[in-house]
């Protein structure tokens, strides 16, 4: 029985590579195109108000800026100088605010990702799943982008915590200052907290990670079930550990980027996108791996039970946006509802596109059982599905960061390679350090002949 | 060929064994009318060469009728007949309004699929209350399985081909 490694071939890392270049001009492209202060932001409107055509998309300032601005609506009663600087100050913030929030987005989307496949593989291991450990090696190679994925999010917080930039509003002492609620809220919401957070659900994570990863292995030459035993308990107890400390990660990753808003739903809401999001990817890195050659004994009834998730998934995290913007919708709350408010009026193709994206297509896409063994099937689907949870996540952070200035751009899609790059060497590159099925596991035998 | 009213019935009691009978008997081009099984034998539609069920697609139309009456309906009430000022909802179009309408929508869509699937179900598979039992022998609702062969005349060899594949017993059967 020869061992099935896989050997990371020469294109794939030229194309992860490439896709990090491409990925940091374009950030870079966004960070040297932020103005630099207010007086470029001055020039940039009265140039906009001249007629003059900009072909920099990323700057193009929308016309009902002047209506939009909360701003305005607060200064009307000062003199109209006031009511400018403040105005220009707004936009200054949030048009400096562009580039970070895009990478930042685009961080916590493949980090979000390789989270999910972590949970995933743990209720595998805990519900004693018959059908996947001939997946596992795939999932672990996915979870292996989690660590790096993690402290790069853990590192933007840090820089915004050194005030580099204005994406989270509370970790600006001057607004905390004035605002009264996100003053009561300081002993939860202050950077040395949040941070020293992070990196501590980071650390548990990486612990059952790690530790899972090397029962795993061991398993493969053992003789006995003890590794496997082993794996199975601390898989239960990290999904104890995951759930509540995903939630409060939620919470400060998230949602403290509006911090006067908040949502008793939101965890469950990010779990679900990372859920389907992490399944997605495990299908098309199986696809991938098994149109190389590799992964034989993977059939199409393996497929179908990921393509079953994926559309139980997709129809879970609908099941959840609706439920987390209807009860706003209908209850009309102001302080509760404006979170909607600027989605649907600023980001009105964004905020319904990803609702076509992450449930109507896979909705209809998946609902047959032939569909669901065709790779094309999967492969398009899953495609459609990644880039609606990486929008999903484009709305939860963009309308707090730069409000009515967004633009899916350079700089946007930028951060999206750049991260996809990254997140592709990482995964290919752990997938060539062990064998690329579990063989010792002691349902593998049955994952082998699994059929449905 | 002549249409009898006279069936051979080979009796097993066991659904390993009834799955091999029914693989020889395909494979000497022996035509089964119908099997008897006290539950599901896995696999016994595909040795049979059953056509798939369509009662999912049926399903799926029927949950786009219960989404489309759903729409009409709430449609006609809500917004054409009286719209009124409901706590303040914006009864002006039907999308305007649409959140507060998709629980009903989703429950219509899921009501109209499952009732008349099952409808469907009885239908098709001829069940309804009083419908008299058609079980050749009760022993097929307990332990035993059951062939059943349309006699053609050629008797003798199917019955031999028959105690070849572990048959209990074999016998001859007469339908009214």
């Amino acid at each position: 029985m020869a061992e099935e490694r896989y050997s990371f071939n020469r294109r794939l890392k030229l194309v992860s590579f490439s896709l990090m270049i491409l990925g940091l001009i374009g950030l870079s492209f966004g960070f040297i195109t932020a103005p630099k202060n207010i007086q470029e932001v001055r020039e940039i409107i009265s140039h906009h108000d001249n007629g003059e055509d900009h072909s920099d998309n990323s700057l193009k300032i929308q016309d009902k800026i002047n209506i939009n601005s909360l701003s305005i609506k607060y200064d009307s009663n000062k003199e109209e100088d006031e009511h400018t600087i403040s105005h220009d100050e707004h936009v200054f913030h949030q048009l400096s605010n562009k580039p970070w929030a895009a990478l930042y987005i685009a961080a916590f989307f493949f980090f979000m990702i390789s989270l999910g496949t972590l949970a995933f593989y743990a209720i595998n291991r805990a519900a004693q799943v018959g059908w996947s450990p001939i997946l596992f090696r795939v999932m672990e190679g996915i979870t292996a982008y989690m660590l790096p994925g993690g402290l790069i999010v853990i590192f933007i917080l840090f820089l915004s915590g050194l005030h580099l930039n204005h994406l989270f509003i509370w970790m600006d002492p001057d607004v905390v200052a004035h605002d009264k609620i996100i003053a009561a809220k300081k002993g939860y919401l202050n950077a040395p907290f949040v941070i020293a957070r992070g990196l501590f659900f980071l650390a548990g994570w990486s612990l059952y990670r790690y530790f899972s990863r090397k029962l795993s292995l061991a398993q493969d030459i053992a003789k006995d079930n003890r590794n496997h035993k082993k794996n199975f308990r601390i898989s239960a107890g990290f999904l104890v550990f995951y759930i509540i400390t995903e939630s409060i990660m939620s919470w400060d990753w998230i949602m403290s980027i509006d911090p006067h808003w908040f949502s008793t739903l939101f965890g469950w809401y990010v779990f679900a996108s990372m859920f389907v999001s992490g399944i997605s990817t495990i299908a098309l890195v199986t696809i991938y791996l098994k149109s190389k050659g590799y992964l034989k004994e993977v059939n199409d009834s393996h497929i179908h039970d990921l393509g079953k998730f994926m559309f139980g998934a997709s129809v879970f995290w609908t099941y959840l946006w609706f439920s987390q913007f209807m009860l706003i919708w209908y209850s009309n709350i102001p302080e509760e509802v404006t979170y909607f408010i600027t989605r649907m009026e600023d980001y009105k193709l964004p905020f319904f596109g990803m609702v076509v994206m992450n449930f109507v297509f896979p909705f209809l896409m998946l609902m047959n059982s032939d569909y669901k063994r065709m790779n094309a099937f999967i492969v398009t689907t899953g495609i459609v599905i990644i880039i609606g949870h990486y929008i999903d996540v484009f709305n939860m952070i963009m309308p707090s960061a730069v409000g009515d200035q967004w633009f899916i751009g350079i700089t946007e899609i930028g951060g999206f390679l750049f991260f996809m790059g990254l997140f592709i060497y990482v995964v290919f590159n752990e997938l060539t350090k062990a064998p690329l099925i579990a063989k010792g596991d002691p349902f593998y035998g049955e994952s082998e002949r699994f059929h449905y | 060929m002549v249409e009898s009213n006279k069936y051979i019935h080979a009796v097993y009691d066991d659904d390993d064994t009834l799955l091999n009978a029914v693989k020889v008997l395909k494979e000497n081009k022996c035509g089964i009318d119908e099997v008897y099984t006290p539950f599901p034998v896995h696999g016994l539609d595909k040795v049979m060469g059953i056509d798939e069920t369509r009662i999912a697609i049926m399903s799926f139309i029927y949950g786009c009728i219960g989404l489309s009456i759903a729409v009409l309906m709430i449609n006609f009430i809500m917004i054409e007949d009286w719209p009124q000022n409901i706590g303040g909802k914006p009864s002006f179009t039907f999308f305007e309004n649409m959140p507060s309408f998709v629980p009903v929508l989703f429950e219509m869509t899921v009501y109209f699929a499952a009732h008349l699937m099952v409808i469907t179900f009885y239908l098709r598979s001829k069940l309804w209350p009083f419908k008299k039992s058609e079980n050749p022998i009760p022993s097929t609702t307990d332990d035993k399985f059951l062939i059943e062969i349309q006699s053609n005349g050629e008797d003798k060899k199917i019955k031999a081909l028959l105690k070849k594949t572990g048959a209990m017993e074999i016998n001859m059967y007469e339908k009214e």
